[in-house]
């Protein structure tokens, strides 16, 4: 019963997000703040999707592949979404800023 | 070439493992065509000469949970951050890019950075070069937050029990 309700918590918490997400690919001003809406979905998004399922599965191989799954996505999302936004910077795309010299902590 | 039969045995039994997991069956017919391909999956392997040794540490694995759990809390955190610059009407966004030095000090570590920076919402490593990673920032709390140093440090302090001249 309470298993039941944290895991439909969990997948109507990654739904909302995932609809913020496309919100935020809609809305936000440029192709580098767009990556950042996206990276929503890739970790929160699928992320409580999945654990939501993962409960439903109980302790079964189903819940082992939704495991698999969400290792590959946490593993393949970032790596996809930064080869995007390198491949965009150096194909040309200048970043808009709003704010000009880049600060570093080295 | 003890250490090459240990990992040649580890790797075989990880296959036969993935094997099981993803079929769900345990005759003997099944696990026998199992053990059939993952052998043959690892004598390409080392046909190939793909089966390497630098990757993660077996003797590191124990401090990644901790991390991801404190990834896990900074993941949710930022999330919900940037899920509130969005849905404002306002948006305020503050675009940034910054120049953070990865203190690991193997290629996996910084891999390790690189991704986590990524996966974190609000930040994406745009580039990385010998000056160190080029993270793009959608507002300045996320700016700040890679400038702080933190997730540098625990990524550092994951592997400060390698000693130096073992890495690859």
């Amino acid at each position: 019963m309470i298993v039941d309700a944290l895991s439909w918590i969990l997948l109507i918490s990654g739904s909302a997000f995932c609809i913020i997400s496309a919100i935020g690919v809609l809305r936000l001003p440029d192709y580098f703040s767009r990556i950042h809406a996206a990276g929503i979905l890739d970790s929160v998004g699928t992320g409580a999707l999945i654990l939501g399922l993962m409960l439903q599965g109980g302790f079964t191989l189903v819940t082992v592949k939704l495991f698999m799954i969400l290792a590959i996505i946490v593993i393949t999302g970032p790596t996809a979404t930064h080869a995007l936004a390198r491949a965009a910077l150096h194909g040309g795309l200048t970043p808009e800023l709003d704010e000009e010299e880049a600060p570093s902590n080295s | 070439m003890k250490d090459v039969h240990l990992s040649v045995i580890i790797a075989t039994f990880a296959l036969m493992l993935l094997w099981i997991s993803l079929s769900g069956y345990f005759n003997a017919l099944q696990l026998g065509l199992g053990f059939v391909s993952s052998v043959a999956v690892i004598w390409l392997t080392i046909r190939l000469k793909l089966l390497t040794f630098d990757g993660v540490r077996l003797a590191l694995l124990p401090r990644y949970p901790l991390y991801l759990l404190w990834l896990i809390r900074q993941i949710i955190w930022s999330n919900l951050l940037v899920a509130r610059i969005v849905l404002s009407p306002r948006m305020p966004l503050h675009r940034q890019i910054v120049l953070t030095k990865p203190k690991q000090h193997s290629d996996m570590a910084t891999t390790i950075y690189a991704n986590s920076i990524t996966l974190t919402p609000g930040t994406v490593t745009v580039d990385s070069s010998e000056d160190g990673l080029l993270v793009h920032s959608l507002a300045k709390v996320f700016a700040d937050g890679v400038l702080a140093n933190e997730m540098n440090n625990r990524i550092a302090g994951l592997e400060t029990n390698i000693p130096k001249d073992e890495q690859a």
